[in-house]
């Protein structure tokens, strides 16, 4: 099998000349800058890799005149740490985003939705956006951006979570259909983005679609910025172009002796040693919204489960049954086979729970505690037992 | 027990009587109360018009928005597994020691909360607290001691 190198790129947290971009969106319009996104291949950086492209042309389509660009910066997702770090170093191009979004879809505001843990950069981004609002003034936009603060819960991450935080309420996820891009905030239609995927959009109108696509994969283009955490002597932020294989990964991140590494958080997969090689971090693979943790062998497997079990019993919203009983059985059944009152045999029993949370659960939290419960538990088992 | 004297009123006339003000004005008690009590809620309700179940419910929905009475200081402490594997039971029984306190409990003299928090986004530079809004990361008992030394003098 070919491997391919690591390849870092430079494009995310590159300086440049944000005027020169918006006034190329601005003369595009609406229809330019779809055909961009759309030719591009970009999918969504937030974790579900939605072509970005098709989002805005079915906002675009909807004839209601008030529309909303909403940047999800809620980044609460376990490892990953790359959201701030862009709107720390480079605000001006996730603003510049959201106002290539409203061009292409014709909206008029947009929310700027920041996790509470986040407030500290508060002042900072809103001397930024002022700065910001002026520039696109002169070049024509009638776009304003206003900041919302989260309160600590993950939850509102999910998007219509988000809305219904931003419209001042629990952040309950609504039901889906509706989608965002005919219902979304304030129940009208909705574009809603990760930070970085509104940063892509800057790339793609500066460099062109062509370029863009020549990075990545065919399903995964692109560059994508990841985090990297645990048993790595390098943690940190890094850009790199997508395709790689878990292998190649660890090799370069690892500390030589990598068992597990999770691909995308609480919320994705365990990737075992075994399975490196054969693994392709990407649209094709093993998606992520960027976080990616390294487990040596000193680490018990059954912590790093634990650990997430908790966390998801603490951030279900507590909306559907599924999710709010599934996640604390599968907490306390992992905690009674470990203590030896259930039999192991028990644990095949948690792995159909956590099938059933899959398909019956309301929203995406529900939906994914599976595939970290399962890929833990088929991977290491014994770790689990005893 | 706190006296919002005209803060409720200052806080809607700044973000609108809106439901979408609701939050903000919440944050906003917090910020200076560091949590909500009844009577504020209450408050809170009658300004918004909305009924006070209704502000409870928001509220408690949020970890941010505590309903519980809180110290000057609250100390939040990620809990999530890098942190875990790199130190943080370290900080915290650096913090129980010197605040003479338990997590989930706050000190006699109204100053700090200590409290754990899920991932804050600072995996890479692990073990990592906020106190109030500011982050604190990479830490070691020496800079927790120092840390919560300054704050102690403040
Ligand atoms: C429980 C949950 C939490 C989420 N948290 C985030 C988040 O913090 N940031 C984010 O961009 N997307 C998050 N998402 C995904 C969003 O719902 C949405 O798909 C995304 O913001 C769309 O943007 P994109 O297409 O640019 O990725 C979360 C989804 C779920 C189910
Ligand atoms: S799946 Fe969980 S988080 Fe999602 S709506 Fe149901 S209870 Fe809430």
């Amino acid at each position: 099998m070919e491997t391919r190198k690591i390849t870092k790129v430079d494009l995310i947290f590159e300086h440049i000349d944000p005027r020169e971009v918006l006034v190329k969106a601005y003369k595009l319009g609406s229809e330019g800058i779809i055909q961009e996104m759309l030719d591009s291949g970009v999918k969504g950086r937030g974790g579900a890799g939605f072509p970005t492209g098709m989002k805005w042309k079915f906002c675009a389509a909807e004839p209601e005149p008030e529309k909303y660009i909403v940047c999800n910066a809620d980044e609460g997702e376990p490892g990953t740490f790359k959201d701030r770090e862009i709107l720390d170093r480079v605000s001006y191009k996730v603003f510049g985003g959201m106002a290539i979004a409203a061009r292409a879809v014709g909206a008029r505001r947009g929310y700027v939705y920041l996790r509470g843990e986040y407030k500290f950069l508060m002042p900072q981004l809103l001397m930024e956006l002022d700065g910001f609002h002026k520039m696109i003034d002169e070049i024509g936009y009638d776009f304003r951006i206003e900041f919302k603060l989260g309160s600590g819960a993950y939850i509102c991450g999910e998007e219509s979570a988000l809305f219904e935080s931003i419209e001042g309420k629990r952040g309950e996820p609504r039901n889906k259909p509706p989608y965002p891009t005919k219902c979304g905030l304030f129940g009208k239609p909705t574009v809603v983005n990760n930070v970085e995927t509104l940063v892509n959009a800057v790339i793609i109108i500066k460099y062109g679609s062509e370029k863009y696509r020549s990075m990545g994969t065919q399903f995964s283009t692109g560059a994508k910025v990841f985090s990297v955490s645990g048993d790595t002597p390098t943690p940190g932020i890094y850009e790199l172009e997508l395709g790689m294989t878990c292998l190649e990964f660890v090799k370069e991140f690892g500390d030589g002796d990598a068992k597990a590494v999770q691909v995308g958080g609480a919320a994705g997969f365990c990737v075992p040693r075994k399975a490196f090689a054969k693994t392709i971090i990407g649209f094709e693979g093993v998606p992520t919204g960027g976080s990616m943790k390294l487990f040596n062998s000193s680490r018990s497997m059954y912590n790093v489960l634990h650990n997430y079990l908790d966390f998801f019993a603490e951030e279900s919203c507590g909306q559907c049954t599924p999710c709010r009983i599934g996640t604390q059985q599968l907490l306390r059944g992992v905690e009674a086979v470990k203590r030896g009152e259930m039999k192991s045999a028990y644990l095949n029993e948690l792995v159909k729970l956590a099938e059933t949370m899959k398909i019956s659960s309301k929203c995406g939290l529900g939906q994914s505690v599976g595939n970290a419960f399962n890929s833990i538990v088929e991977n290491f088992r014994e770790e689990i037992i005893y | 027990m706190y006296q919002t004297d005209n803060l409720v009123k200052e806080l809607v006339e700044l973000h609108g009587a809106g439901r979408t003000s609701l939050i903000p004005i919440l944050q906003g008690i917090v910020e200076k109360y560091n949590y909500l009590s009844d009577d504020a809620m209450v408050e809170v309700a009658k300004e918004l018009d909305l009924s006070a179940a209704e502000v409870y419910g928001t509220a408690s929905f949020y970890s941010f928005l505590d309903i519980k009475p809180r110290g000057k200081y609250v100390i939040r402490v990620c809990k999530t597994i890098t942190c875990s594997m790199k130190g943080k039971m370290e900080v915290i029984e650096t913090l129980e020691d010197m605040l003479k306190i338990k997590v989930g409990e706050t000190t006699s003299n109204g100053k700090f909360t200590l409290l754990e928090t899920n991932c804050m986004g600072w995996c890479h530079k692990a073990p990592a607290m906020l106190i109030n809004e500011i982050p604190y990361t990479e830490l070691t008992t020496e800079k927790v001691v120092k840390i919560i030394k300054d704050y102690m003098h403040q």
